[in-house]
């Protein structure tokens, strides 16, 4: 199997995304610059955390131009794993590649700290090593985490089962207390329909070490390595 | 010839930044201001010999599919002729 890490200019999770795949999982990984546009051999392609572009514009909004997007649009649609974290999120739901948008934090600022998920959909390519309701400790850094879409986004996201995560308090209570950036029903992560592309505000690649506070995001990792296993097999 | 284009949040869309913007407004004595909303203003400028019309259509484009973010965001284009 083999991963790709997508760098456009400004990504800076890019070296943290490429040592959680080659160190926990012990799985070939390349840099994708943005220009490429070739993304065949790759399983699985990590759309990582950043400023790309400055965030000019908005965050994510140029980005969806790089010539690498259009053939991560054809890789999603063919049911690779496309993987989106904090400005990989917002670029994903700007390209149209998850539903709603990623707005300014509720109380304006940037937020750096660890926060509880609660999963809330264990049935993804992305998170069947954990169980529903378990919670996770994961940190955010965003100023823009505020997820909002229209009641018939949601509606959708929850009867089809794409709320994968959501912020929570320790116990796994969902309250506004425990909402970091004000998300519309403490959505924290969703997948698209077919579920085969997952974005995300926390980062769970610098969640791989007990030194540095939890290694709670390592099973989406080895889910993702598992659900890569199973699709060779099938094909 | 230029076309003006205004992006603002939706009006279901809370403005946090607006907010703050407005409490700053009302500390300095300002009364009667109810609310502020923040948006973004472009100014793209046209070859004067292009088509008015057809640069228009062109220009709501570009404001769809670049400066605006439809899901959260509203746009109005204007076209100026000569110099502003």
């Amino acid at each position: 199997m083999k991963f790709g890490v997508v760098v456009f200019p400004g990504s800076n999770c890019d070296h943290d995304a490429y040592h959680a795949v080659s160190k926990y999982l012990g799985q070939p990984v390349d840099f994708i610059w943005h220009k490429e546009t070739d993304l065949s051999g790759y399983d699985a392609v990590i759309v990582p955390g950043g400023f790309s572009y400055g965030d000019y514009l908005r965050a994510g909004a140029l980005a969806r131009f790089s010539p690498v997007m259009r053939s991560l649009r054809n890789f999603a649609a063919a049911g690779k794993y496309v993987f989106g974290i904090c400005n990989g999120f917002q670029i994903l739901c700007e390209a149209g590649l998850l539903p709603g948008a990623l707005m300014r934090n509720a109380g304006l600022h940037f937020v750096c700290r660890h926060v509880n998920l609660r999963v809330e959909n264990e049935n993804t390519p992305f998170t069947s090593q954990y169980a529903n309701g378990s919670v996770l400790s994961i940190p955010i850094a965003h100023a823009e985490g505020n997820y909002t879409c229209d009641d018939a986004t949601l509606n959708a996201l929850e009867e089809n089962g794409q709320i994968v995560f959501r912020y929570s308090d320790a116990e796994g209570e969902i309250s506004d207390e425990a909402n970091p950036n004000g998300a519309r029903s403490n959505i924290a992560g969703i997948c698209n329909q077919d579920r085969n592309v997952l974005g995300m505000m926390p980062h769970p690649e610098r969640a791989c070490e007990e030194l540095l506070g939890s290694n709670d995001g390592r099973g989406m990792f080895s889910s993702l390595a598992v659900s890569i296993t199973r699709q060779s097999m099938l094909q | 010839m230029k076309a003006i284009v205004y992006v603002t949040l939706k009006p279901s869309v809370l403005d946090p930044q607006g907010k703050a913007i407005h409490h700053s407004v009302e500390s300095l004595g300002y009364e009667g201001i109810s609310d502020v909303r923040q948006g973004k203003y472009f100014e793209i400028a046209i070859d004067d010999t292009a088509d008015t019309e057809a640069s228009k259509a062109a220009v709501e484009r570009i404001a769809k599919d670049v400066l605006a973010n439809p899901v959260i965001e509203d746009y109005k284009v204007e076209m100026i002729n000569g110099d502003r």
